[in-house]
């Protein structure tokens, strides 16, 4: 039987990332305790957490020496659900319009719940 | 039985990959069979957090009520100072940490070195097991304290209860499984059982050391859940 190889690498690479890891959760942290608002907040906390991400799935688990064959197969199908991120926002654009029409101020229904 | 992946050279780029898929043999050369396997369900496992994420955006986009301030809700009061979101950020870094002794234990057990892989193994469980105490601690909190439900809470939108208990509780429920299966491989590590490959439960299968490193996987990737948690649902 053939004997499939496992992954070595030296340990300084884990220590750097981890010591990555802690400086950018430390950062998402502060964007929180420092108060940023608005889109500085959103994009701050979306850089944090893909190059978070990234690290972990590229160093800790492997990705980047595996072989394009399993990349693929395991980075790609995610994607789908970038799809159910647009419906699911679209969906709740709407139910949260139709709520501020039925259930809003002034309405009927909000007369004969009083 | 000839290593299925020296017979020809791979290609380079998207070639390689279909080289690979259209071998007639394994796809996925050079990879143990658990690893692919395990793989495959963290896929899995990818899209069913992910449907929790989505849904909740979905709910906190569509009330009409205004959504608790997680920066105010997860406070904690130490030393007389009221501190935003500190128990949160600790639960963090003691997750980061398990998942750095987890990746050395990884190195270490391909070298056989069976007491650091153990102490390693041991050290990440203990991790582990902090971060779903702390988690305990905070549901506590937020039940007995603040008075949240699934379904209704004082500080704003209801969906707030649902989204919080259905997220955190699978993800804690996550972290328990693998502090088990973390003393388990532990274990087996230090009594020699994958340098005598002695087979493993439910399976009739040699055990080596590759199961640290699918051990490793699973771990590394209840992490990455929480940094998605982490920014979602208590940093937004």
């Amino acid at each position: 039987m053939a004997h499939a190889q496992g992954q070595q690498h030296p340990i300084g690479i884990y220590l750097k990332i981890w010591g990555l890891l802690f400086i950018l959760s430390a950062g998402s942290y502060l964007v929180d305790y420092l108060q940023f608002h608005g889109y500085l907040r959103w994009s701050l906390l979306i850089l944090f957490m893909l190059l978070k991400a990234g690290l972990i799935v590229s160093f800790f688990m492997h990705m980047i020496w595996e072989r394009l064959a399993l990349i693929y197969a395991i980075l790609v199908p995610p994607l789908l659900l970038l799809v159910l991120l647009g419906i699911g926002a679209f969906e709740a654009d709407y139910t949260f319009f139709t709520r501020g029409t039925f259930f809003g101020p002034g309405t009927a229904a909000q007369a004969q719940h009083r | 039985m000839a290593s299925s992946a020296e017979s020809l050279p791979l290609p380079a780029g998207l070639q390689g990959v279909v080289a690979d898929w259209s071998s007639d043999q394994r796809a996925f050369k050079n990879v143990p069979w658990g690893k692919a396997m395990m793989w495959i369900f963290l896929v899995s496992d990818t899209f069913i957090f992910s449907c929790f994420l989505i849904s909740y955006m979905a709910v906190r986009m569509s009330t009409t009520e205004p959504w608790p301030n997680p920066s105010e809700v997860f406070a904690l009061t130490l030393w007389g100072k009221k501190i935003p979101l500190i128990l949160i950020a600790i639960m963090t870094f003691v997750l980061i940490s398990s998942s750095g002794t987890m990746a050395m234990a990884v190195k270490f057990g391909y070298e056989k070195n069976k007491k650091i892989t153990f102490i390693l193994l041991l050290i990440t469980a203990a991790l582990g097991a902090t971060f779903v105490g702390m988690q305990a601690f905070e549901w506590t909190k937020l039940i007995v304290e603040e008075g949240v439900r699934p379904w209704s809470n004082p500080m704003g939108a209801a969906q707030f209860g649902a989204s919080f208990f259905m997220i955190t509780g699978f993800h804690g429920t996550h972290v328990s499984i693998g502090v088990i299966f973390l003393i388990i491989v532990a274990i087996k590590v230090l009594r020699g059982d994958l340098d005598h490959e002695r087979p493993g439960f439910l399976t009739g299968r040699k055990g080596n050391y590759e199961i640290v490193e699918t051990m490793g996987l699973y771990w590394h990737f209840v992490d990455l859940v929480w940094v998605f948690i982490f920014a979602f649902f208590y940093l937004w």
